[in-house]
C-alpha cells in the first residue's frame, strides 16, 4: 500500500468503495490493479481490498500519536519517580555522618550534624511484612479455595463482594480501628503469648504491652487479605475441569482433588499473589504509622511496644523535618521504591509467563 | 461437606462407613459447649479465648472421630473443609468489626455542624468543629485527579489495545501492572520532590508551596495505572465484529474507536474510574506530604494548603483532645460511606454492561 496519496482522492475513493460494494458484491471482479493509464499515480481503492491504512486521514496520525503519548506517560512517570527521588535524596545522603544502610537511629535535621540510617526501619518493615504474610496467606488461600470450590455459586458471588469491600476500606480507617479498638484484644493476646511462650524471642517482653509489631502486623494482614484472595481465587477457578475430573475419577476426595489438581496448577498464581501482597505490605504507611510504637531499635519482640517501618517513619517524621530532613526521608523512600519495584516486577513477570492469569491480574 | 455426605447416603452400602450427616454439627455444638463453658467460666480466659478453644476442640474431635470411623483420607478431607470454611469466618470478622465500630462510634458527631463547619479556631478544649474543609478538599483533589487521569489513562489503554505493536506496547503493559504496586507514600514523595520542591517555587517566589493541586497530582500517579488497566480490559472485550462493521462502512480507525469502541466499553470504563476514585479518596499519606494540611476552609486547590477527609482522620486521631476521637470516627464513617457507595455503584454499573467476562 503506498504511503503518499493526494488529498482529493479521499472523497472519490471513499464513495467509490461503498457504491461498488453494494452493487457488485457477489461476484467481485478485481479490476486493473496498478492503474496502467497513470502508472506514477498511487492506486485507487478497489473492491475487496481493505481501506488504505496510512496517511489517508489527517486525524488518524494525530490520534495515534496522542494515544502513544498517553501510553508512554506511564513509562515517563516511573522514570521520573526514580530520577527525582535520586536528585532530592543526594543532598541528605552526602551530609550524612553515618552509614545509611547500617545505622539505626534517625536524626537528620541538624545541619552539618546529620545522623540517620535505615537499618532498624528496614528490619521493622521486613519483620512486620513477614508476620502479616504468615498470618494472611493461609487464610487468604483458604478463602480463595472456599469461594472457588466449596461455596455455592450464588453464595460465592456475595461473599466475594464482601471481600472486595474489605479491600475498599481506606487504610486510615484500618489504622484508626486498629489503634482504638483492635489494640485491646491484641494486647490480651500479647499478654497470653508472653505468659506461656515468653521464652521464645518473638514473645519476650519486659512487662510492657501495647502498640506493638503484632498489632501492626495483624492490621496489615487484614489489609493484604483481599489482594491475595482475589488473584489466587481467579487462578483456582481457571483450573482445567479435566484435571479435576481426572482426579475425581481416580476416587480422590475433594481435598485430594485440590491438593493434586488445583494447587499444582495454580502455584505460579499463588506465588504472584503472595508477592503482590508483600508489595502492599512493604509500602503500607498510615495504618502502620497509627498502630506501631515507632521505635528505632532492632528488636525481635513482637509483643513489646515498638516497631517501625520505612513508610511509617516517613509519615511520622515528616511533620518536624526541615529541608535536609525531607531529603533524608526521600532517601529512605527511594529504598522503599526500589524494593517494591523489584517485588512487583517479579510478581508481574510470573503472572505474565502464564498468559491465562492475565485477566486475573487487574487488582 | 454436605455434598459429600449427601452423595454417600445413596451409595452407602458399596463404600466404607461414613459419619452421619449431623455428626459435624453435633461435634461443633459439643465443642462450643465445652469450650465456651469451660474457659469462660472456669478458667481466666474471656469469650474470645473460649471460642478459640472451642474451635480447636472441634478440629481435634472431628479428626479423631472421622479417622476412627471413616479412615485417614476422609478425615483429612473433613479437616481441610473445616479449615477452609473457618478461614472465611476469620476474614469476615474484621470486616464486621470495622463496620460496627465505625458506625457506632461515628454516630456521636454525625450532625449538621460536622458537615457545615471547619476546624478553624477549634482548640483542643473546644467541642464542635467539623470537616467541611476536609470534604471540600477531598472532592477537589479527587476531581482534579480524575480530570488528569481519565484522558491520559484512556489514551494509554487505547494505545495498548488498538495501536500498540511490538516492544513499546509490551513494556507499557508491564509497567502499568508494576505501577499499580507503587506504595502511595512513594507517589507522595515523588510529587514532593518533583512538584513541591522543584516546580512550585517558580510560581511562589522561590519558596516551595504545598497545595491541593499537588495532592491531586499524587493521587493521579496512583489512579493512572488502575484506570489504564481497567480501560484496557474493557476495550479488549469489545467484539471485533463491531470494529470490522465500522471499517466496512469506510470509517477510519480513530473515528471507529471514538464512536464505536469507547461507547460500547463505556460502562466498564466508568466502573474502573469509580473504583480508582474510591481508592484515591481513601489515600492519606500522599496528601499529608504535599497538601500540607489545613484547619480552615480553602476552596482554591492551587494556592494555600488544603486537607482531605482521610488526612483529617489522621490529624484528629493524633490530636490530644477529648473531642478529637469522636470527630475522627465521624470522618471515618463519612469516608467509608463515600468509598463504599462509590464501590457499590461501580459494581452496579458494571453489571449493566453488556460486555462480560
Amino acid at each position: 500500500m503506498p504511503a503518499q496519496r493526494p488529498g482529493n482522492t479521499l472523497a472519490a475513493g471513499h464513495s467509490g468503495v461503498t457504491g461498488e460494494t453494494v452493487s457488485a458484491l457477489p461476484t467481485v471482479e478485481v479490476p486493473d490493479r496498478p492503474a496502467p493509464a497513470r502508472p506514477e499515480e498511487p492506486r485507487e481503492v478497489h473492491v475487496g481490498e481493505p481501506l488504505p491504512k496510512r496517511r489517508r486521514y489527517g486525524g488518524e496520525t494525530y490520534f495515534k500519536s496522542l494515544t502513544t503519548v498517553g501510553g508512554s506517560a506511564v513509562l515517563a512517570i516511573i522514570a521520573a519517580i526514580a530520577l527525582f527521588l535520586i536528585i532530592e535524596a543526594v543532598p541528605a545522603l552526602s551530609a550524612n555522618k553515618e552509614n545509611f544502610f547500617t545505622f539505626t537511629k534517625w536524626s537528620p535535621n541538624a545541619l552539618n550534624d546529620a545522623h540517620f540510617g535505615i537499618a532498624s526501619l528496614a528490619f521493622g518493615t521486613i519483620l512486620s511484612a513477614a508476620i502479616a504474610l504468615l498470618v494472611a496467606v493461609p487464610i487468604a488461600l483458604g478463602i480463595a479455595l472456599y469461594l472457588s470450590h466449596y461455596a455455592h455459586r450464588r453464595v460465592a458471588t456475595i461473599l466475594g463482594f464482601a471481600i472486595d469491600l474489605l479491600a475498599a476500606v481506606p487504610s486510615v480507617v484500618f489504622g484508626l480501628w486498629g489503634r482504638e479498638f483492635f489494640a485491646v484484644p491484641v494486647q490480651d493476646l500479647s499478654i497470653w503469648l508472653n505468659k506461656y511462650l515468653g521464652w521464645f524471642p518473638l514473645f519476650a517482653s519486659d512487662g510492657r504491652f501495647g502498640h506493638s509489631v503484632l498489632l501492626g502486623s495483624l492490621v496489615l494482614a487484614i489489609m493484604i487479605l483481599p489482594i491475595v484472595t482475589s488473584l489466587s481465587r481467579e487462578v483456582f477457578m481457571q483450573t482445567p475441569r479435566e484435571h479435576e475430573e481426572a482426579a475425581m475419577a481416580l476416587g480422590a476426595t475433594k481435598w485430594e482433588v485440590i491438593r493434586t489438581a488445583v494447587l499444582p496448577y495454580g502455584r505460579p498464581g499463588i506465588v504472584a499473589s503472595v508477592m503482590l501482597g508483600l508489595g502492599r505490605a512493604l509500602g503500607e504507611t498510615i495504618a502502620l504509622a497509627m498502630t506501631l510504637g515507632s521505635s528505632f531499635v532492632i528488636s525481635w519482640s513482637v509483643v513489646e511496644p515498638g516497631g517501625n517501618t520505612i513508610a511509617a517513619n516517613i509519615a511520622n517524621a515528616f511533620g518536624e523535618a526541615n529541608d535536609q530532613g525531607r531529603s533524608a526521608l526521600i532517601a529512605s523512600g527511594l529504598v522503599l521504591f526500589a524494593i517494591t519495584l523489584i517485588v512487583n516486577m517479579t510478581a508481574r513477570a510470573i503472572v505474565r509467563r502464564r498468559k491465562r492469569f492475565l485477566a486475573a491480574a487487574t487488582t | 461437606m454436605t455434598t459429600l455426605t449427601a452423595a454417600t447416603t445413596t451409595a452407602v452400602q458399596l463404600k466404607a462407613k461414613r459419619l452421619p450427616k449431623y455428626a459435624p454439627w453435633a461435634i461443633a455444638a459439643g465443642a462450643l459447649l465445652v469450650g465456651l463453658g469451660g474457659v469462660t467460666f472456669a478458667a481466666d480466659g474471656g469469650p474470645v479465648m473460649g471460642a478459640i478453644v472451642a474451635a480447636l476442640l472441634y478440629f481435634v474431635a472431628l479428626i479423631t472421630i472421622a479417622t476412627f470411623v471413616e479412615g485417614g483420607r476422609a478425615a483429612r478431607n473433613r479437616a481441610a473443609s473445616a479449615l477452609i470454611g473457618s478461614a472465611f469466618v476469620l476474614a469476615v470478622l474484621p470486616l464486621l468489626s470495622v463496620a460496627f465500630t465505625t458506625i457506632s462510634r461515628g454516630a456521636d458527631r454525625f450532625d449538621a455542624d460536622f458537615f457545615y463547619r471547619s476546624m478553624n479556631g477549634i482548640t483542643a478544649l473546644n467541642a464542635g468543629g467539623g470537616a467541611y474543609h476536609a470534604i471540600l478538599g477531598t472532592l477537589e483533589q479527587v476531581g482534579i485527579a480524575v480530570l488528569i487521569t481519565v484522558p491520559l489513562g484512556l489514551a494509554g489503554a487505547i494505545y495498548v489495545v488498538e495501536y500498540g505493536r511490538g516492544k513499546l506496547a509490551k513494556w507499557i503493559q508491564f509497567f502499568v501492572d508494576v505501577m499499580t504496586g507503587i506504595p502511595s507514600i512513594v507517589a507522595g514523595l515523588f510529587v514532593l520532590a518533583f512538584w513541591v520542591m522543584v516546580i512550585s517555587p517558580i510560581f511562589n517566589d522561590g519558596r516551595p508551596a504545598y497545595s491541593g493541586f499537588a495532592a491531586a497530582l499524587a493521587l493521579s500517579v496512583l489512579m493512572l495505572p488502575t484506570i489504564v488497566r481497567s480501560a484496557e480490559e474493557m476495550l479488549r472485550l469489545v467484539p471485533t465484529s463491531l470494529r470490522e462493521g465500522s471499517y466496512a462502512l469506510g470509517v477510519p480507525k480513530w473515528r471507529t474507536i471514538l464512536k464505536v469502541v469507547i461507547p460500547t466499553a463505556l460502562p466498564g470504563i466508568v466502573t474502573g474510574v469509580m473504583l480508582a476514585v474510591a481508592r484515591a479518596a481513601g489515600e492519606t499519606a500522599p496528601v499529608m506530604l504535599v497538601a500540607g494540611g489545613a484547619f480552615a476552609i480553602n476552596g482554591n486547590p492551587f494556592a494555600g494548603q488544603q486537607t482531605s477527609l482521610s488526612l483529617f482522620i489522621y490529624d484528629q486521631a493524633s490530636t490530644a483532645s477529648q473531642y478529637a476521637p469522636a470527630r475522627a470516627w465521624t470522618a471515618a464513617l463519612t469516608l467509608v460511606a463515600l468509598v463504599l457507595l462509590l464501590t457499590i455503584v461501580a459494581k452496579l454499573v458494571a453489571r449493566r454492561s453488556k460486555l462480560t467476562r
